[in-house]
């Protein structure tokens, strides 16, 4: 299914005789499984605080499942992104139907036009967007118009079989 | 919408309330209703009289059938769906359709074995026979 999950990671530092109850720290991660969700909080933790993952622990990892997966939201996504030729900071929105899903479109949006690769994008914050005049872009305020309605003008129908013995019609 | 707009030739939208025919996957060959627009690529469908369930569905795997539930709101939950498929009769109308007609004739044909094309050429092989005797017979009584 989705190549991203969100999950909920929790880690700290070891606890030692000086100080045994560290601080926990605790990020939403977007990763394609745990593994790579627990390599991108240490990554993210040890550019933030003085922890690393030789001398801390994950204390609980849980993915983090969309409340309503069958609705249709409007995602507005901030990020972080290394060009070639420098840093950027980016927002962008999309219209999914769970935050795991507008990530991936993300991440795909980002390669398709930046040639971005997964390591030089981070995700700074994704929000749902609630009310309809708060969605900034018009790629996505088109898409929100009362009674949208749109022909489908160039279907092609498909055979199955390898040769077809009429020419397809693209009209209807 | 633009203010004024020559009215389209085109008469099947994609729109909240169209009934689609789903063309692929699982649940292909079954009708199911566009309850949101996602984007331009794709919808969300939901049909709960044919077994297709609420899911996101490209339209270049569904085709446009001339129902539509009229005022259905946008994002309709599956009850509601439900109740205006049974209110506007589509199932009926779907069935009597000869585009239904068409696909379960054809897919009736696919699931026979080969006995049954056997069978069938047999049946053609007698209506041509009725179809040969009857014109020999009218052409003897033109030139007679």
């Amino acid at each position: 299914m989705a190549r991203f999950q969100e999950y909920s990671v929790l880690g700290r530092k070891l606890p030692t005789e000086a100080d045994p109850t560290p601080k926990l720290y605790r990020m939403r991660i977007f990763a394609p499984n745990e593994v790579v969700a627990k390599s991108r909080f240490w990554y993210f933790l040890r550019q933030l605080k003085k922890v690393k993952k030789a001398s801390g622990e994950i204390v609980a990892l849980h993915a983090i499942h969309e409340k309503k997966p069958m609705k249709v939201k409007n995602f507005g996504i901030w990020l972080r992104y290394d060009s070639r030729s420098g840093t950027h900071n980016m927002y962008k929105e999309f219209r999914e139907l769970s935050r795991a899903a507008a990530v991936e479109t993300l991440y795909q949006d980002m390669a398709a036009r930046h040639r971005a690769r997964f390591r030089s994008v981070q995700i700074l914050r994704v929000a749902e967007i609630e009310k309809k005049d708060d969605v900034k872009r018009p790629y996505i305020r088109q898409l929100l118009e009362p009674g949208l309605k749109f022909p489908l003008p160039h279907r092609r129908t498909r055979s199955k079989a390898w040769f077809a013995a009429n020419r397809p019609a693209t009209w209807a | 919408m633009a203010p004024v707009q020559a009215p389209s030739t085109f008469k099947r939208f994609v729109e909240v309330g169209r009934v689609v025919l789903v063309n692929d996957g699982p649940f292909a060959g079954k009708l199911a209703v566009i309850t949101e627009i996602i984007d331009h690529n794709r919808a969300l469908i939901d049909g709960p009289t044919t077994g297709v369930p609420r899911q996101s569905f490209p339209y270049r795997n569904m085709v446009l059938t001339p129902y539509t539930l009229a005022a259905l709101p946008r994002g309709a939950g599956t009850g509601a769906i439900r109740k205006a498929l049974e209110k506007a009769d589509v199932a009926a109308k779907w069935e009597s359709s000869s585009w239904a007609k068409k696909l379960a004739a054809r897919d009736q044909r696919k699931k026979q074995n080969d006995f049954e094309r056997f069978e069938i050429g047999l049946l053609k092989r007698q209506r041509r026979d009725l179809v040969r005797k009857a014109t020999a017979k009218e052409k003897k009584a033109a030139t007679a």
